[in-house]
């Protein structure tokens, strides 16, 4: 027996239960019952009586619904953001269970979840202050609606874990008896929010509300979506990118089991059957011609070539303290140093794929999106129908890393349901999504300074070469030729020197680029601290030391440095062919810093054994997820520094699955330590990204330290270290 | 028409020989725990037991499957979460959760075959990707495992 499928209205309004509250979501089969997440909590036929505001439901038996309006990736978004209104709600955790907020109620009720996007790291730098708030607010009106019940002063009434109580009288009672009368309560004047030094759940390690789901496969993804009547599609887009469909040939397909029909799409074809693996197995049958056009004729030599030259030809000047190209001129000595990084695919572990039913009236998708609001409003494009009728689900998202921030798979999805007239579940293969991503792009860096008698820097010049993201996305164009997220690390870097001059190219091919997790920093980072090592070892200076001289402006660079030195034991002697090497960024409000210890063998295998980082994030909302975050950050970034690069050859991916580009396993896995040095105040840090810029640089560094080799180019495994 | 034996369950399917496990798992049955990643016996998200032996579903032709007894992460646990559950939970393993059911049942599979493994052993069995760099702590949770299941 198959599993039960809902109905797409059913599914629409499976959220209402008999009892006013919501229900806990969409029962796709049995087992759904128990999930924590709801993946559609809202209709425009009504609220529930227990909504307090948007953002926060009170169920009659006191469960406590908080609308998470920024997308679940494995950052722990789930649990940090309703922890905030939890805050200030001064409700049970215990009883607390997140759900999705609406992208189409953010629609008509005019932004209500202000913008829902994903992205640099900024869910909780960006949402703190009015989260606090709306947990505020309505334990506020919970206590003004006992008060009035009781008819007491609502000052002699306090909130505790869910209960209003008023101690004079012994009365208490139940967020959830309250809730429909705090929703009518109006309030005088909002409460004051809580400073960090009165939080109580903020700040302590925080066990993630979607644990128990995805250890028991329950969790819903977007490619686990299942509705009534779906068929499956498979798609392919033309191989060299920005190339036209020009003719394919039905008929070797038509006759197979299952078929529906093969719909051309805008540089792409998807084919339709009743199941995906017959769908992915016809794709493959289908006889396709494509027009490929010039870009046809190009490789990774040919970009490689065209980075470094660009270094030599004209530039935009991001940053010009003093006068950098003069004082090269006095000074003691010269150091100057290329570095290349190569274009990488995010190659999230869910393929991407959407689920799509369009109707002449409304569309409904199923997917796991970072951007919510753009895909409904790119839904609605596609669709040819109103914002106010999109809905668009959000589900799990199997790893995003940038890369679901820009939907391709949605607008493919929606044009092929359309196209059919039916629900599609359209899947991206593995090589779709290695040979079709947006990628990190591809740079060239060329850095100089001019070192004093002292071997500190009188003059820096940064110079990069690198794809605009803006103009590949079709963003903007860059009219001034400075891109922030091209110069961040280099225009805003903290070393000291009273000559700076960083200068900045864009060039675009046909390879499309895009935000990679930590974005610019992901290669800024790599040139410069590759580089301030370089010019530590000219100078004849310890590393950290030389680091923490030129950063003794900012006690929070050198209160991570000092803490990092100390936990990641700097200095302590190491054996023959092993080192350590130092990296430091600031990115995304935060400073990651990290020693990495490497073992380098005889014929030439590298072995990252241990990787120590001392994070000052500002404050921290759940120190577990920050632990997590880190991790997953530096295996990342590790996974790029060893292994990582996508080449073009005849203008096309040469790379296609994960056989070809390869991964960090378990076996390469190196132990990893986190280490908090808050510096606190004003500052909130992000967290899901700054923890990868320093991987690549901290190893490049600890091979030096190991080798004597200096690895300027990425990724490390195209560096014959044999002998060193 | 085959018939195909899923956490105790009878299936009667009407699909293609070649037709990888996979795929008879989640669109013909309906079980979505199992996940697709690369479909080429890569990154071990279509993990399963099959006779007790972890298995990438991707490239085993559900023909193949007939007839044996096959263990889905939704017919894991019995009437308490299994032990890699339990620890994965204690040790905060998932992230984006997309490759853990396949984790949880390669990490399952070793530790019924090998109730103490040695670092060096998980190295050389779990062999799985993960996207979200988990590896640290599923070796803290297979560790945590052996040690429950050992008390
Ligand atoms: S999907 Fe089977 S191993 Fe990746
Ligand atoms: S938890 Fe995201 S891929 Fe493993």
């Amino acid at each position: 027996m198959n599993a039960p499928l809902l109905s797409r209205r059913s599914f629409i309004v499976a959220g209402l239960s008999a009892a006013g509250g919501l229900a806990v979501g969409f029962a796709l089969d049995g087992t759904a019952q128990a999930l924590p997440i709801a993946a559609q909590p809202w209709t425009p036929e009504g609220k529930p009586a227990g909504e307090i505001n948007a953002w926060i439901l009170i169920e009659p038996d006191d469960t406590i619904v908080i609308r998470v309006a920024k997308s679940e990736m494995g950052e722990g978004i789930f649990t940090a953001l309703p922890m905030i209104v939890a805050e200030e709600l001064e409700c049970d955790w215990s009883k607390v269970r997140p759900e999705y907020a609406s992208p189409n109620r953010n629609v008509v009720e005019h932004g209500v979840y202000q913008q829902m996007g994903t992205g640099g790291s900024r869910s909780v730098r960006g949402s703190r202050e009015f989260l606090q708030q709306a947990g505020a607010s309505a334990r506020a009106r919970l206590i003004e609606a006992a008060a009035r019940r009781w008819n007491v002063p609502a000052s002699e009434c306090m909130a505790r874990a869910s209960k209003v109580l008023h101690e004079a009288s012994g009365r208490s009672a139940t967020y959830g008896a309250l809730a429909a009368e705090a929703a009518a309560v109006k309030l005088g004047a909002e409460p004051a929010i809580k400073s960090p030094d009165q939080y109580k759940l903020i700040g302590r390690p925080t066990a993630r509300l979607d644990t128990p789901v995805k250890v028991t496969g329950e969790a819903k993804f977007g490619i686990d979506t299942r509705v009534p009547d779906m068929v499956y599609a498979a798609v392919a887009a033309c191989p060299v990118f920005g190339g036209k469909l020009k003719t394919f040939e039905e008929a070797p397909i038509r006759g197979r089991r299952g078929f529906v029909g093969v719909v051309p799409l805008d540089g792409a074809v998807a084919v339709v059957f009743d199941r995906f693996w017959r769908a992915k197995e016809a794709l493959k049958a289908l006889p396709v011609e494509w027009d490929i056009g010039e870009a046809a004729k190009t490789d990774s030599a040919q970009f490689c070539a065209l980075y470094r030259e660009a270094l030599d030809g004209p530039a935009a000047t991001a940053r010009n303290d003093g006068d950098a190209d003069k004082a090269m001129g006095s000074a003691t000595k010269i150091v100057e140093a290329l570095y290349e990084v190569p274009h990488l695919a995010h190659a999230p572990m869910e393929p991407l794929n959407c689920t799509a039913h369009w109707t002449a009236d409304r569309v409904d998708v199923w997917m796991g999106t970072q951007a919510p609001d753009r895909a409904l409003a790119l839904a609605a494009e596609a669709g040819g129908v109103k914002p106010e009728n999109v809905f668009v689900h959000n589900c799990f998202l199997g790893g995003g890393f940038g890369r679901r921030a820009v939907n391709d798979e949605l607008k493919q999805a929606v044009l092929v349901s359309k196209a059919v007239g039916k629900p599609v579940k359209l899947v991206w293969t593995r090589e779709e999504d290695i040979r079709h991503d947006r990628y990190r792009p591809q740079a060239a860096l060329r850095f100089k300074a001019g070192l004093g008698a002292d071997g500190m820097p009188v003059a820096l010049n940064l110079r990069t070469a690198v794809g605009s993201l803006l103009r590949s996305l079709g963003m903007g164009k860059v009219e001034n030729g400075i891109e922030p997220s091209a110069v961040e690390g280099l225009a805003n870097t903290q070393y000291r020197s009273p000559n700076i001059k960083v200068d900045c190219v864009l060039k675009n091919t046909h390879v499309p680029v895009m935000f990679w997790r930590s974005v610019g920093s992901s290669q800024n980072a790599f040139a410069v601290e590759s580089f301030i090592d370089e010019l530590a070892h000219a100078a004849g200076k310890d590393p950290y030391l030389y680091r923490r001289a030129l950063l003794s402006d900012r006690p929070d660079f050198v209160n991570v440095l000092d803490t990092l030195a100390t936990k990641g034991d700097w200095g302590k002697p190491m054996p023959a062919g092993s080192g350590r090497g130092i990296a430091i960024h600031e990115a995304f409000g935060t400073i990651v810093g990290e020693i990495a210890e490497v073992a380098v063998s005889k014929t030439g295998e590298v072995r990252v054994e241990r990787i120590v980082a001392a994070i000052d994030c500002g404050h921290v909302v759940n120190p577990t997820t920050v632990a997590m975050q880190v991790e997953s950050a530096v295996i990342y970034g590790l996974t790029a520094a060893l292994y990582g690069e996508i080449t073009i050859k005849d203008g096309r991916v040469e790379q296609g699955n994960f056989d070809d580009y390869p991964m960090v396993r378990m076996a390469d896995a190196p132990h990893i330590e986190t280490h908090l040095a808050l510096s606190g105040g004003k500052k909130w840090g992000g967290i899901g990204e700054p923890g990868t810029p320093p991987v690549a640089p901290a190893v490049t560094n600890a091979i030096f330290a190991a080798t004597g080799r200096r690895i300027r180019s990425l990724p490390i495994k195209n560096e014959n270290l044999s002998g060193a | 028409m085959l018939a195909l034996m899923v956490n105790n369950r009878r299936y009667e399917l009407d699909i293609e020989p070649e037709t990888p496990l996979l795929w008879a798992l989640r669109d013909e049955i309906g079980l979505t725990g199992t996940k697709f990643g690369c479909g080429i016996a890569q990154c071990g998200a279509c993990t399963v037991h099959v006779d007790g032996v972890a298995t990438r579903s991707c490239q085993l032709p559900v023909a193949e499957a007939a007839g044996k007894k096959i263990t889905t992460i939704e017919g894991l646990a019995g009437d308490t979460l299994h032990a890699v559950q339990q620890a994965w939970i204690a040790e905060d393993v998932p992230q984006c959760g997309y490759c853990q059911s396949g984790q949880v049942m390669a990490a399952a599979a070793l530790l019924a075959a090998n109730p103490k493994p040695t670092d060096a052993d998980i190295d050389a069995e779990i062999t799985n990707i993960c996207r979200c760099g988990t590896y640290p702590r599923i070796r803290a949770a297979i560790h945590r495992a052996a040690a429950m299941a050992s008390r």
